[in-house]
């Protein structure tokens, strides 16, 4: 198939990456910002004969992804904040059965109803967990329509990998701008991807059952174990982005849309002679603890931006504890930005 | 001169593991995992059942149960079946859920997977309370009954009535088969193993979804003796939850 | 005569087999197994009417009860 440009918005560059990287059953719940992603899905997932269905509520449907992916198939779901709260269980369960899924989150302002407005609000419920129990979701975070169908194929390939829940942790900016994405890979189902580990009814071999009731001694002690050392292992696949950082004297910590959005002041800031980059996390957890406490060793200094009111700023203090310390600038949930709206935060740096 | 052989007449069901269960003393539990087990066996299931286990007393039923398992969140074992056959169509999809499971935190996937006529069976026991927890209200725990949260008896005013949950699959498009049995005596246990080879017959012939409601003895948090138990599903259960066939449009 | 074979070591005593054999052949001893449960027992004086019908097994919740039914042939 020869790559094809297309004009998109972020949510169907979003379902166009979970086609071409094989999702096999795809269950969801509309809710705004994402709802695109169902609609395109309900259209063009079945004519390639995978499984479509819009379920009664978000908590059904990702119990409905944890049974598909129990039986071996590229299974996922999608929603905004409201709703991946109401998954939060199924996501530990998921995690603690090691199963595979990918759950996109397309955030909007919170915290309750909120609004279908922007934020990057829900980073803690991404990156911390968010259900309960010793567990942690791979969260990739897209900055542009060529992201989002890029770490969704990815995250396919991640959470089989892994067997784990893998998130693509956008926002109502992403999901609604329209951009050309180049539409690379070529949708390909492996049937075997999972034979060594799923439920195929037994066809004469021994019972398997997949569980995360651990009761007899010593089992849950060995399950968390194994987690804690795949959460060590995700970090080979840490990614990043560093953006004029090099020679620069301030670096502006940022992700997802944000990320993109101060790249366009850094470059702003660049023509009035200012000596700005930017180190944007694609992965926030694993986060690149490690490459952004190498950047800070080079005497930059550090100002976190945020569509939120602190939140991933957390994660950077951690990785530059004891190197230095990182300002903090909320870009309040709800507000639209541009990249005018960081000039003076970014400025007031150089003073 | 006459010949006299002996014949085994009655032995455990190949898919059913041959161990000790850990339900208590009188608990109908392990005759309907049996009715269950003989099922599978008699329609050669084994090798293509996948079994959707819930949480409560059956939480353990991969132990007894010999086929491919997924253990469910409390009340979604619906939709993760609805998840497995629409992943594995030519795999023997059933879940089995209690009456917390199903008609409390999990009436609202229980009826969507029903009215979307899932081609998956569901065995669903019914015993009037919580018994994993320790003797709590169910949404079928009767009026006036005591339970450790209705120290009173269950008031409708406070608690609203006992749901009826065959009659309520029963009346949805897409459920293809609903009864209500028992396990109390042998004519009841004869009745139920038909109504459960016509569940999976349901899903077997692709009609839709297929219910079984089983009512069911919780000696223990009953406070009364086995032998109490099961007569109280005939005298106080079977009055507000009548047995029979429900929906039947599976030939 | 046809007869049964109690595993005593799964019975708990529950007793619903005795609900329903026709012939009243079983009764509880006072026998413990190792669990602690009083195991079901054929009466002695009765256990030569069992017809085979398998009734105590099918109603028990354990798996206790194997049934062999004779069968006399001419």
């Amino acid at each position: 198939m020869s790559s094809k440009k297309l004009l998109v918005k972020g949510n169907e560059a979003v379902a166009i990456g979970a086609i071409d990287g094989g999702v096999e059953c795809y269950f969801a719940y509309p809710i705004t910002p994402q709802s695109d992603i169902p609609e395109y899905l309900s259209r063009e997932l079945v004519k390639l004969g995978g499984t479509f269905l819009q379920a009664e509520s978000e908590i059904a449907s990702i119990n409905m992804v944890l049974g598909a992916a129990a039986a071996g198939k590229r299974a996922m779901t999608s929603s905004s904040g409201p709703g991946i709260s109401l998954k939060q269980e199924g996501i530990s369960y998921i995690a603690g059965s090691e199963l595979p899924a990918v759950i996109v989150n397309m955030m909007r302002g919170g915290p309750g109803l909120g609004g279908i407005q922007p934020s990057q609000g829900d980073y803690f419920q991404a990156t911390r967990g968010g259900g309960h129990g010793d567990y942690r979701t791979m969260v990739l975070a897209p900055s542009t329509c060529q992201e989002c169908y890029d770490l969704t194929i990815e995250a396919f390939d991640l959470a089989f990998k892994y067997r784990n829940p893998v998130m693509i942790l956008g926002d109502a900016i992403l999901g609604q701008m329209k951009e050309p994405i180049v539409r690379w890979k070529e949708r390909s189902i492996d049937p075997n991807e999972a034979i060594k580990w799923c439920l195929t009814g037994k066809k004469g071999r021994k019972q398997r059952i997949i569980k995360s009731l651990r009761l007899e001694e010593g089992s849950m002690e060995a399950l968390n174990e194994k987690l804690m050392k795949k959460y060590k292992d995700m970090e080979q696949d840490i990614k990043w982005e560093e953006f004029m950082v090099e020679d620069a004297e301030v670096v502006a910590v940022a992700f997802g849309s944000i990320g993109r959005i101060v790249k366009s002041t850094a470059r702003k800031l660049r023509s009035k002679g200012y000596k700005v980059g930017v180190f944007r996390p694609i992965t926030l957890f694993p986060f690149p603890y490690k490459q952004l406490r190498e950047v800070a060793k080079k005497g930059k200094r550090f100002i976190t931006i945020e569509n939120n009111t602190g939140q991933m700023v957390e994660d950077v203090r951690l990785a530059l504890c004891g190197i230095c310390e990182t300002e903090f600038f909320a870009n309040m949930p709800g507000k639209v930005s541009t990249p005018e709206d960081f000039i003076e935060p970014i400025e007031n740096m150089f003073k | 001169m006459t010949k006299v052989s002996e014949k085994q007449v009655f032995s455990m069901p190949k898919c059913l593991n041959d161990v000790p269960t850990h339900f208590c003393p009188g608990c109908h539990h392990g005759i309907i995992h049996r009715l269950v087990a003989e099922a599978i066996d008699a329609f050669q299931l084994e090798d293509k059942a996948i079994c959707v286990g819930s949480v409560g007393c059956s939480v353990f039923i991969y132990n007894y149960i010999d086929v491919d398992s997924v253990e469910a969140p409390h009340g979604r074992a619906p939709a993760v079946a609805t998840g497995v056959k629409r992943a594995r169509p030519d795999a023997f999809v059933f879940a089995y859920q209690g009456d917390g499971d199903l008609a409390a935190i999990g009436l609202s996937e229980i009826i969507h997977c029903a009215n979307r006529g899932e081609k998956v069976s569901i065995i669903f026991v019914n015993n009037s309370v919580y018994g994993m927890t320790g003797g709590q209200m169910a949404p079928t725990t009767l009026v006036g009954q005591k339970t450790t949260t209705t120290p009173y008896g269950r008031s409708p005013q406070n608690e609203g009535y006992p749901l009826k949950m065959a009659e309520l699959i029963g009346s949805l498009e897409g459920c293809a088969f609903s009864a209500r049995v028992a396990v109390n005596n042998i004519k009841n246990i004869i009745k139920a193993k038909k109504a459960i080879k016509k569940a999976f017959l349901a899903q077997l012939k692709n009609k839709g979804f297929g219910f079984v409601e089983f009512l069911s003895a919780c000696p223990t948090n009953w406070h009364l003796t086995p032998l109490e138990a099961n007569k109280r599903v005939e005298t106080e259960m079977m009055a507000y939850f009548p047995l029979g066939i429900y929906k039947d449009i599976v030939e | 005569m046809s007869r049964i074979e109690i595993r005593e070591d799964r019975c708990k005593g529950c007793l619903l087999c005795t609900t329903v054999c026709p012939e009243g052949i079983l009764i509880q001893g006072d026998k413990l197994n190792s669990k602690g449960y009083k195991v079901i027992m054929c009466d002695p004086a009765k256990k030569e009417k069992c017809r085979g019908c398998a009734f105590c097994a099918e109603i028990c919740p354990d798996g206790v009860i194997l049934v062999f039914k004779t069968k006399k042939e001419k």
